[in-house]
C-alpha cells in the first residue's frame, strides 16, 4: 500500500498536535493533584495532624490503691490483697484449646470455665487478654509461672482486690466494696473516669461507701500508642495515681470482736461509746455476714441464705433498727418532769400496780404494785405507774418529753459514715396530727412515758443518751478518728444545760438499778467497786396483751413464738463515779432486759474498761463459775485477726 | 512503511544503539522506583526483606527484560502486536474461567514466580494493536464508521472481560488509553463528543438503576462511590480507607513526620499501605515536599514520553508512545486522585511505587517498547 508524502506529513502533524493536547491535559491534571496535595498537607495539615494523634494515642487509667481502714489501735480492718489471676490471649496461644487443657492440669478449672474462656476469646480481638482464673493461691499461681514456656499466650497477672481480714466483725460498720454498677453511676453528677475501669471496686455500704471520696484516691494514667485494632504498641507517658487515704476508726477491733462473739447468734445490736469523746468503741449488729463474699461476687444461694434469715443478718441494727425503748426511756420522762418543775427530786407517787385513766387501766409490770415510791426507787425498780403519773402532770406532756428525748440524742440522725441511719421517733402532738390526722390523747402520753407506743429509738441513739446522762454534755458519736494520719476535727460537746442536782438523782436511780438489791438488774452488777456500772433495763412489748390474757396470767416469753417475744434492752455506763464508757444493748425478741441484755452490756463495759478479757473476779461471786465457762466458750479471734483453726467453718 | 524504508534512512544499529537509548528516562524511572523501595522499607518497619527486596528483585528482572526489548528493533515488536494481542486475550479468557480469586475478583494466573494479571498485560498489547492498526490504515479512512468500529471492538471486547472479573479500575484504563490512541491517530472529534455524551447518560443510568434488579454495578462498587462522595458519613465502615488516607497525607504537613516516623502507616491505620495506598505513607513521612517531588518525577517522565512521541516520525512508534504515556498517566492520576479523596477507591496501583509484580513488570516492558521506538527512530 502506498501513501503520498503529504498524507503522511499531515497525519504526523495531527499526531503531534493531538499528543501535545493530551500532554496539556495531563499537565493540568497534575496541577490539580498538586493543588489538592497542598490543600491536604499544608492548609488542612493541623486538623489532620490532630486526627492522626487521636488515632494513635489512647489514655489508660491506672487504678489507685484503695486506702486502708484501721481500728483505733492500727489493726487492719479493710486492706488490699494481691489478686493472682491468669489471662490468655489468642494470638499468643495459637491453639487455645490445647493450652487450656495443659493449664487445667495445673490449676483448678471446670469445663464451664473452659467454655467461657473459649467463648470470650471468640468474641474479642486476638490480642485481648481473657481472664482464665481469678484469686488463685500462690502455689497455683507459681505453677503457672513456672510452666510458662509450655503455656504460650498465658500470662500470670497481679491486681489489687479488697479484703476484710476480720470478715464478720465489721460487715455492718465498714460495709464492702463491689464493682461499679450502672446504678452507682446514675447517682454521681460528674463521675470520676476511674469508675469506668472494668471491675473497678467502689464502696457499696458503710464506711466504704460514705468515706468513698477519701478512700478511693486519684487514678494515674498512662498514654499509650495503639494500632488500628487498638493493640498497645508502647507506653508514651505515665503518671502514677494517688493512693487513697487510710482511715483510722474509733472502733477497737478487739472489743468489737468480743461483743460480736458475746452476742452469739442472737438477733441483737450493741454499741459501746466513749462517753467523753463520743468515740464509738464497738458497734455490733448480730448475726453478721462475711463481706468478702460480696467483694468476690456472692452466689445467689449464699445471698438467699442471708435475705431469707429471719434474724436479718444484712441489716445494721445499730443504726437501722428502731425499737420501742421501753423502760430505758424512763430517764427521759423523769428529766422532762424535773425540768418542767412538775416534780422535784423528792416527789413520791403511790403505785397500786396500775393507773386508771378514763375507762382504761394502765398496768405496772409488777401486778401487786410498788407502794409509795420516789424517783430513785421508780427508776431502780422500774415502776411504770410513777411515770404514767408524772407524764400527765401540768407542764409535762408529750411535747416536753419528746423535747427532752431530742436533747438526750433520741429522735434525730447522728451523722456517721454508715448506711441507712434511722431517725427513730420522738412523737409530738403535731406529729400525730400530721401523720394520722388525729388528736394526741393522754393515753398516748402514758404509753410514751415508759417508752412504748409511738416512741422509737435505735441502739446508737440509746448509747448517745446513756453518754449524755453520764456526762451532762451533748456528746455526739464519732466513727472516724484519723483520715490520712490527720485527726478528724471534732468540737467539744456543749453542756446539756440540765441542773446537776436533777442529773444526780437520775444517775442515782440508774446506779441503784444494778447495785441496789431491789434494783431490777441487780444480778448483772459489777462486783469490782472501781468499775461499777449504772444502767437501766427495758423490756419492750411487741404485741398487745389483752385484758383476758391478764386475767388468766400473761404468757411467758419462753412459751411464745420467737417473733412475739419482747425485745430486751439495756443502757448503761461505767464506772459510776468517773464514767468512761456507755453501752446500749438491744436483743430482738430476747425476753427480759435485765436478764438478757444487761449481762451483755456488763461484759462489753468490762471488756472496754479493762482492755482485756473480763476477769471473773470482777463478777459477783455466785456467778464466777458460769461466767468463766461462758468466757472460755467465746470464739474470739487470734491477735492476727484470724479465727482459731477448730472454729473456722 | 516497510522494513526497507527503515533501511533507507539512518537508524542506529549494533552497539551504536546504546548511545541512542534515552538513559534519562531510565534514570527517572529508577529514581521513582527507588522512592518506592524506601517507602516499602519504612512501611515494613525497617525490614528490607518484607517488601523492599522482592520489589527490587522484580524491578531488576523487569529492567533486564526492558533492555532486551529496547535493543530489539521496533518493527519486530510491531509485527508481534497482533500475536501479542490475541495471546493476551486468550489469557484473559483463561483467568475468567480458571483464574484464582483474590480481592473479590478473578484476576491472575499463578505462574509460580509471578502472579500474572493478563488485564495488566492487556494495557500494553491493546495499545500496540491499535498503533499497528492505525499504522496500517489509510489515513483517509480513519474517521469512517466501519474503520472506527474495528478499533472500538478491539478495545471493548477485552474491556468487557475485565469488567466481568470485576475490575473497574483496569477496565476504565483500557477504555481511556485505547481512546487516547484513537484520538491521537486522528479519529474525528465528533465520535469522542458523542461517546462522552453517551457516557454521561450511562452514568446517570447506572445510578438510576441502583436498587433495581437491573443494576449494572456490584453493591460494593456502588458503596465505594457513595463512600467517595461522602467519606465522613461512615468513618468506621467503608469510608475508613479514604478518611485514614487523608489523615495520613494531611498530617504530614510541609516536610512530613520523618522517615519511618509515620504513625498512620506504622500503626496500621492505613489500609493497603504497601500497595494502592503507598502514596499516603510518602505524604505522611515526607510531607508536601515529598509528595510534590514524586509528582515532579512523574511529570518529567510524562514530558519525556510526550516529547518522544512528538519527535518520532514513525506513526506506529508515535501512537505506541502516546498510548503508553496515556496508560502511565492514568495509573498515577487515578491512584493519586483516589488516595487524595478526589476519586472513588478503585484498585489501581501507583506506578513503580506500589508493591506488586504485574504492574511493575508490565510498565517496564512498556517503557522498553518506548525506548525501542526511541532507539530505532528514523533520523
Amino acid at each position: 500500500m502506498r501513501r503520498t508524502q503529504r498524507d503522511t506529513d499531515e497525519a504526523a502533524r495531527r499526531v503531534t498536535r493531538r499528543s501535545l493536547f493530551m500532554g496539556g491535559c495531563m499537565a493540568a491534571t497534575m496541577a490539580v493533584l498538586g493543588t489538592r496535595m497542598r490543600f491536604l498537607g499544608v492548609e488542612e495539615a493541623d486538623q489532620y495532624r490532630l486526627l492522626a494523634e487521636e488515632n494513635r494515642i489512647n489514655i489508660q487509667l491506672i487504678p489507685p490503691a484503695r486506702g486502708l481502714i484501721l481500728d483505733r489501735n492500727g489493726k487492719l480492718i479493710a486492706g488490699n490483697e494481691q489478686n493472682y489471676r491468669v489471662v490468655i490471649t489468642k494470638e499468643g496461644a495459637g491453639d487455645v484449646q490445647a493450652v487450656l487443657n495443659r493449664l487445667s492440669h495445673l490449676i483448678p478449672m471446670t469445663a464451664d470455665d473452659m467454655a467461657r474462656v473459649l467463648r470470650d476469646i471468640g468474641r474479642n480481638s486476638s490480642f485481648v487478654p481473657i481472664p482464665v482464673a481469678d484469686r488463685l493461691s500462690w502455689e497455683d499461681f507459681s505453677k503457672v509461672a513456672l510452666n510458662a514456656p509450655a503455656l504460650p499466650g498465658v500470662t500470670p497477672d497481679v491486681g489489687l482486690s479488697r479484703v476484710y481480714p476480720r470478715d464478720t466483725d465489721f460487715a455492718h460498720v465498714v460495709g464492702y466494696v463491689g464493682p461499679v454498677s450502672e446504678k452507682d453511676l446514675e447517682g454521681i453528677e460528674d463521675p470520676d473516669p476511674v469508675l469506668h475501669i472494668p471491675k473497678f471496686q467502689i464502696g457499696k455500704i458503710g464506711v466504704e461507701r460514705w468515706m468513698e471520696d477519701n478512700l478511693r484516691g486519684a487514678a494515674g494514667n498512662k498514654k499509650i500508642e495503639v494500632n488500628h485494632v487498638g493493640r498497645v504498641m508502647r507506653e508514651l507517658e505515665r503518671s502514677e495515681g494517688l493512693a487513697g487515704a487510710d482511715l483510722r476508726l474509733t472502733i477497737d477491733a478487739d472489743v468489737q470482736n468480743f461483743v460480736q462473739a458475746r452476742m452469739g447468734d442472737e438477733s441483737a445490736a450493741c454499741v459501746v461509746m466513749d462517753v467523753n469523746s463520743g468515740d464509738i468503741i464497738a458497734a455490733v449488729s448480730s448475726p453478721s455476714f462475711d463481706p468478702n463474699l460480696f467483694v468476690r461476687g456472692i452466689s445467689s444461694d449464699n445471698y438467699n441464705l442471708l435475705t431469707e434469715n429471719d434474724h436479718r443478718p444484712l441489716a445494721n441494727k445499730v443504726v437501722q433498727g428502731v425499737y420501742p425503748p421501753g423502760s430505758t426511756f424512763k430517764m427521759v420522762t423523769a428529766l422532762a418532769a424535773l425540768e418542767s418543775g412538775a416534780i422535784d427530786t423528792q416527789t413520791t407517787v403511790r403505785c397500786p400496780g396500775y393507773l386508771e385513766f378514763g375507762d382504761r387501766r394502765f398496768h405496772c409490770w409488777k401486778r401487786g404494785g410498788h407502794g409509795r415510791v420516789d424517783l430513785v426507787q421508780a427508776l431502780s425498780e422500774s415502776c411504770d405507774v410513777y411515770f404514767y403519773d408524772v407524764a400527765q402532770r401540768a407542764g409535762v406532756g408529750i411535747d416536753a418529753i419528746s423535747a427532752m428525748g431530742q436533747r438526750l440524742g433520741l429522735g434525730q440522725r447522728h451523722v456517721l459514715p454508715m448506711s441507712a441511719i434511722s431517725e427513730g421517733l420522738m412523737p409530738t402532738k403535731a406529729w400525730k396530727q400530721e401523720r394520722y390526722g388525729q388528736d394526741w390523747r393522754v393515753g398516748d402520753t402514758i404509753n410514751a412515758s415508759i417508752g412504748q407506743g409511738y416512741v422509737l429509738a435505735s441502739p446508737l441513739q440509746l448509747a448517745v443518751m446513756a453518754s449524755r446522762l453520764a456526762t451532762g454534755l451533748m456528746v455526739e458519736p464519732h466513727l472516724v478518728r484519723e483520715v490520712d494520719g490527720k485527726p478528724v476535727d471534732r468540737p467539744d460537746p456543749q453542756p446539756l444545760g440540765i441542773d446537776t442536782s436533777k442529773m444526780v438523782v437520775v444517775r442515782q436511780g440508774m446506779a441503784e438499778v444494778v447495785n441496789s438489791q431491789k434494783g431490777t438488774s441487780y444480778s448483772a452488777r459489777i462486783a469490782n467497786a472501781a468499775m461499777q456500772m449504772a444502767g437501766k433495763s427495758g423490756t419492750s412489748q411487741v404485741r398487745n396483751i389483752s385484758a383476758a390474757e391478764r386475767e388468766t396470767g400473761v404468757v411467758g416469753n419462753a412459751d411464745l413464738p420467737w417473733k412475739q417475744r419482747d425485745h430486751a434492752l439495756f443502757v448503761a455506763y461505767a464506772p459510776l463515779d468517773a464514767p468512761r464508757y456507755a453501752v446500749a444493748v438491744v436483743v430482738e425478741h430476747g425476753g427480759g432486759g435485765s436478764s438478757v441484755a444487761a449481762p451483755i452490756a456488763r461484759d462489753a463495759l468490762l471488756r472496754a474498761m479493762t482492755g482485756k478479757l473480763p476477769d471473773p473476779s470482777d463478777y459477783p461471786t455466785n456467778q464466777k463459775a458460769r461466767i468463766e465457762s461462758m468466757l472460755e466458750g467465746l470464739k474470739l479471734r487470734l491477735p492476727d485477726g484470724t479465727l482459731p483453726a477448730e472454729t473456722r467453718a | 512503511m516497510s522494513f526497507l524504508e527503515y533501511r533507507v534512512k539512518f537508524a542506529p544499529a549494533g552497539f551504536q544503539k546504546v548511545f541512542y537509548v534515552n538513559w534519562g528516562l531510565y534514570l527517572l524511572i529508577t529514581a521513582t522506583a527507588a522512592i518506592g523501595w524506601l517507602m516499602l522499607y519504612s512501611i515494613a518497619g525497617g525490614n528490607i526483606d518484607t517488601w523492599a527486596r522482592p520489589q527490587m528483585e522484580r524491578f531488576g528482572v523487569g529492567m533486564v527484560l526492558a533492555l532486551i526489548i529496547t535493543f530489539t528493533p521496533i518493527w519486530f515488536w510491531r509485527s508481534m502486536s497482533g500475536a501479542g494481542y490475541i495471546a493476551t486475550f486468550i489469557l484473559l479468557l483463561f483467568v475468567q474461567f480458571f483464574g484464582e480469586v483474590g480481592m473479590g475478583a478473578q484476576r491472575w494466573i499463578d505462574l509460580g514466580f509471578i502472579r500474572l494479571q493478563p488485564s495488566e498485560l492487556m494495557k500494553v498489547t491493546l495499545v500496540m494493536m491499535l498503533a499497528t492498526y492505525y499504522d496500517w490504515l489509510d489515513d483517509k479512512k480513519v474517521s469512517r464508521p466501519l474503520w472506527v468500529l474495528i478499533p472500538v471492538l478491539l478495545i471493548i471486547v477485552p474491556t468487557a472481560l475485565v469488567i466481568l472479573q470485576p475490575n473497574l479500575g483496569t477496565s476504565v484504563m483500557l477504555l481511556v488509553a485505547g481512546a487516547a490512541v484513537m484520538f491521537a491517530a486522528g479519529v474525528s472529534l465528533w465520535y469522542f463528543i458523542v461517546v462522552i455524551a453517551i457516557g454521561v447518560a450511562a452514568v446517570a443510568g447506572v445510578f438510576l438503576a441502583r436498587g433495581t434488579p437491573w443494576q449494572f454495578l456490584h453493591d460494593y462498587q456502588y458503596k465505594r462511590i457513595d463512600t467517595f462522595l461522602d467519606p465522613s458519613a461512615d468513618p468506621l465502615g467503608a469510608g475508613y480507607n479514604i478518611m485514614q488516607a487523608k489523615i495520613a497525607l494531611g498530617s504530614g504537613g510541609w516536610t512530613g513526620k520523618g522517615f519511618m516516623q509515620g504513625t498512620q502507616s506504622r500503626l496500621n491505620f492505613l489500609p493497603e499501605k504497601h500497595t494502592d495506598f503507598i502514596f499516603t505513607t510518602l505524604g505522611e513521612e515526607f510531607g508536601f515536599v515529598g509528595a510534590i517531588s514524586l509528582l515532579t518525577l512523574y511529570g518529567l517522565i510524562l514530558l519525556f514520553l510526550i516529547w518522544a512521541a512528538v519527535q518520532n516520525k514513525d506513526r506506529f512508534s508515535a501512537l505506541l508512545i502516546v498510548g503508553i504515556a496515556a496508560n502511565f498517566f492514568l495509573y498515577l492520576a487515578v491512584n493519586l486522585a483516589m488516595v487524595m479523596g478526589l476519586a472513588p477507591v478503585v484498585g489501581v496501583p501507583l506506578p513503580f511505587l506500589s508493591y506488586g509484580g504485574s504492574a511493575t513488570l508490565v510498565l517496564l516492558l512498556a517503557f522498553g517498547l518506548v525506548q525501542s521506538a526511541i532507539v530505532h527512530r528514523l533520523r
